[in-house]
């Protein structure tokens, strides 16, 4: 017998066995910065290293990585820290019809001056 | 210009062992990152704790590496994980992409024909990166389209994925293809 826990199922633990965010606009890009009232706020493990990760703004994957968990919990966790305003999402290029062209050769210029 | 950062995504695709992770490595800022994806009904899942014990055991890992474009936008480079089984993880990556590179080595090239599928079919601006090892023979772009049946307007970028120069040439074809169909 296989008595060990499922790998999946332990990351789980920490958004309460949930493994659907509130909000879908969090996509692995999204960029989050945490409110400046969530750095005192009392927040359990998991929350406080995503609010102190979160200082500068930093990617939902980075978030990921930061707290050892896999993207789909870290998008559970900031999810709940959005629902609750400890932290702000940012937009991403493509979320809006905001995506000018003007926005796109910014893009193009600032990756040929690399 | 509002100072509110901006976050854009491209994403990195290929065979197995193409140098996806390399191509990231050149350009990113930082060591690529690696994390990882819970597979299966993680993403599509039940809000409910009693489906969790059904779920799949696979976590899969992807590469990302950032680079800080003019003080307030940040781009990110994903790469896709290799295998092509789980292309089905790649709805949840690739949405909201500006576009997709492709690499492809010249000595399997059929290895590339799960990514070119995926974006073609998905309608995702593609740019190919023809990544030449040492020991490949060289090949005509031209017979390299043939091969791998990219459209004409497909850039076909030759590309070294160690080499910064190189890298950004690939990077900025997708960008010009964007910027074209905006």
């Amino acid at each position: 017998m296989n008595d060990d826990p499922d790998p999946i199922l332990r990351p789980f633990i920490v958004t309460g066995g949930r493994t659907h965010p509130v909000d879908q606009r969090l996509r692995v890009e999204t960029l989050v910065s945490a409110a400046p009232a969530a750095l005192a706020a009392p927040l359990g493990f998991e929350r406080r290293r995503i609010v102190e990760l979160c200082r500068l703004p930093v990617s939902v994957a980075e978030i990921a990585r930061g707290v050892g968990v896999p993207v789909g919990v870290a998008r559970v966790l900031v999810a709940d820290l959005l629902a609750e305003r400890l932290v702000t999402i940012h937009a991403s290029v493509t979320d809006t019809p905001n995506v000018t062209r003007e926005l796109l050769e910014r893009i193009r210029d600032g990756v040929r001056a690399l | 210009m509002p100072s509110d950062p901006v976050s854009a995504k491209i994403v990195v695709s290929g065979g197995f062992g193409v140098g996806k992770t390399t191509f990231v490595g050149a350009l990113s800022e930082i060591t690529p990152l690696t994390t990882e994806a819970a597979l299966t009904e993680v993403s599509r899942g039940v809000d409910d704790t009693s489906a969790v014990a059904a779920k799949s055991t696979t976590t899969v890992a992807f590469d990302f590496g950032r680079v800080t474009l003019d003080g307030n936008i940040v781009l990110y480079l994903f790469g896709t994980p290799g295998q092509e089984r789980f292309t089905f993880l790649w709805d949840d990556l690739v949405d909201g992409t500006l576009g997709a590179v492709v690499l492809v080595d010249t000595r399997r090239i059929g290895d590339a024909y799960p990514a070119l599928d995926y974006f073609e079919s998905a309608g995702i601006p593609l740019a190919v990166g023809l990544n030449e090892f040492p020991d490949g023979e060289r090949y005509a772009l031209e017979e390299v389209r043939e091969a791998l049946g990219v459209a004409a307007g497909v850039p076909l970028v030759p590309c070294d994925a160690r080499d910064r120069t190189a890298v950004k040439r690939v990077v900025l074809a997708l960008l010009d293809l964007v910027i074209d169909g905006a």
